[in-house]
């Protein structure tokens, strides 16, 4: 037998591992440095970042929690000079127009989106392309449409007006989301409906859509949310309302709109319904986002 | 003979590294990993628990067992790949030669560069030509010399068979391979850095007949330039490629446990433990 020596001088590979072990050990305190000052960056950035978002949060937290009493969340609108009042017909406002464009929007979002999820032809691309140039548009231009297609020929703002142009903000942020969260579906479990001879339809509506769940109800959450805090669709749709009105179809007041039009007043406590309004939309917005998370982490859990 | 003490000019003080060792090459056979008491464990249950062998230099050992057996849980602890999990934590003791995987002052990043690692699947950086894969972890070690790259590439490439039909080639994209051959670029990138230890996690489990006995000829060529330890759930790789071989079994808290250790012939022959030789046999898993 054969005595294996590890005397050649020369072995190339354990002169080249000499070699690279080298420059490892020699370059690793520059790069542990380097690793060091790109995550001092990293978290700089973070804080610039976070500052203005938790300065914000705060500030609105400060001015108006002051303005919550029982009256501000019973009573309606007063007259500047008047005492008391609250933001009653706001709220009123807000959830009939958010709860009629829900419920228009999220049905056509979702089988929207779920077309575009299916669908890779040149129709679907044009769609998609348009929904994301329509999340991109300006609210404003939303209100202008609303106006001149519903208020420009019922000859009268309304709530209902209000709520076409909101569901119009929703759709694209709908559609969306209910695309990546039905494409996040791994493709065999539609391969395994499918040898089982489940038709198409089936397939989306017994398997993926409800594997989809969590991630459409997130995004349906944060899509009512953000409807909800759009000011310039409502300018030029409901034109607010001082007194309550349940109906939608006459002029109503809203939550955005208490924020932009008393906040431009002279008046001290008119400026601090318009804080505590901002705080009250804050906090919607804040819950129905923390909802549609939690909601999603226990559907994902009752799924295992 | 390579002077185990000599230090090469560019070392610095204050690094884990033994250097000396690093030079040496170890006789054949020698033990360099040597594994005690390793237990892994995620949120405080144990995955795989009490592992205790030794790695011989210039052997292949395989890591056999069923499902949920912990192999590559075990496989992952060998170059602290669970750093990266939050919930993992790793006790007993790892050792490569004289350097302790899991002291405080041992730096990961070097320890990896010492213990290569070869994935389940292919998975070569996708943006990057088949010549920048395979210097890939050089350069992220430092490495700039152009001469030392390309000699390491060469060197890598021949060695993970990939040299010949790949040589023309070099800045062509790592996709435009195939599975087979993108699984070769990975051994060869690992290869280029010149770990002193090598693991592969089921290295062909995703591949098809041909490019598996493609991989297997070219571990078993591997062998007397790095000490390699791989995963299998193929028996009869295990007894192909391994001089040694580990059997792992879940236990009854579901954490793997290691029940026979031991030359691959013996194990599969006459192991010492009934369920080894139920589990050789196909009777079970």
């Amino acid at each position: 037998m054969t005595t294996l020596t590890f005397e050649a001088p020369a072995d190339p590979i354990l002169e080249r591992r000499r070699q690279i072990q080298g420059v490892a050990q020699a370059s690793l305190n520059r790069r542990k440095t380097y690793s060091k000052i790109a995550i001092g960056v990293c978290w700089a950035f973070l804080a610039v970042a976070i500052v203005p978002l938790v300065g914000v949060v705060a500030y609105v937290v400060v001015k108006g929690l002051p303005a919550w009493n029982a009256d501000f969340f019973t009573q309606v609108t007063e007259p500047e000079g008047i005492p008391g009042g609250g933001v009653w017909n706001a709220i009123v406002g807000t959830a009939v127009i958010g709860a009629i464009a829900t419920a228009v929007a999220v049905p056509i979002g979702l089988l929207c989106g779920l077309f575009l999820a299916e669908s890779d032809g040149r129709i679907a691309g044009a769609i998609r392309f348009t929904a994301d140039v329509m999340t991109g548009v300006p609210s404003i231009t939303i209100g202008i449409f609303g106006y001149i297609a519903i208020v420009s020929h019922t000859k009268q703002f309304s709530g209902l007006a209000g709520a076409f142009a909101i569901g119009i903000i929703m759709l694209p942020v709908i559609m969306r989301a209910g695309e990546t969260a039905i494409r996040g579906v791994p493709f065999h479990l539609n391969e395994a409906a499918l040898a089982l001879g489940a038709r198409r339809a089936t397939v989306a509506r017994r398997v993926v859509v409800p594997a989809a769940m969590p991630g459409i109800i997130t995004g349906v959450l944060l899509a009512v949310a953000r409807g909800l805090g759009e000011t310039a669709p409502l300018l030029l749709t409901i034109f607010g309302n001082q007194y309550l009105q349940w109906n939608p179809t006459k002029p109503m007041e809203a939550l955005p709109l208490v924020i932009y039009n008393n906040s431009s007043q002279p008046y001290a406590d008119l400026i601090q319904v318009a804080w505590g309004a901002a705080l009250l939309l804050m906090v919607v917005v804040l819950v129905l986002s923390i909802g549609s998370r939690v909601l999603a982490a226990v559907l994902q859990r009752e799924k295992r | 003979m390579i002077d185990p003490t000599a230090v090469p000019p560019t070392a610095h003080k204050g690094i884990d590294l033994n250097t000396a060792e690093v030079l040496m090459d170890r006789p054949v056979g020698e033990p360099v990993m040597r594994l005690d008491d390793v237990t892994v464990s995620f949120a405080g249950r144990n995955a795989v628990r009490g592992v205790t062998f030794d790695v011989h230099q210039g052997e292949i050992t395989a890591l056999i067992g069923p499902s949920g057996s912990g192999k590559t849980t075990l496989l992952r602890a060998l170059n602290r790949m669970h750093d990266t999990v939050r919930t993992a934590s790793v006790t007993g003791s790892v050792k490569l030669g004289a350097t302790d995987v899991y002291a405080g002052t041992t730096d990961a990043t070097l320890l990896r560069s010492r213990v290569g690692m070869v994935f389940q699947r292919p998975n070569p950086f996708p943006t990057m030509s088949i010549y920048e894969n395979t210097v890939a972890g050089l350069k992220f070690n430092g490495v700039r010399k152009k001469a030392l790259l390309d000699e390491a590439a060469e060197s890598a490439l021949i060695a993970a068979a990939l040299w010949d039909s790949a040589r023309d080639r070099l800045k062509a994209h790592a996709s435009t391979l195939s599975g087979g051959e993108q699984q070769r670029l990975c051994i060869a990138r690992a290869l280029a850095v010149e770990p002193e230890v090598l693991l592969m996690d089921e290295p062909t489990s995703a591949l098809d007949p041909i490019a598996t006995k493609r991989i297997e000829e070219l571990i078993g060529e591997l062998k007397h330039r790095v000490t390699i330890i791989i995963v299998t759930h193929n028996m009869q790789q295990a007894m192909r490629v391994s001089d040694r071989c580990a059997f792992l079994l879940m236990g009854e808290d579901k954490a793997g446990e290691l029940i026979e250790f031991g030359p691959t012939a013996k194990l599969f022959s006459e192991p010492t433990d009934p369920r080894t030789l139920d589990y050789v046999n196909g009777r079970f898993g």
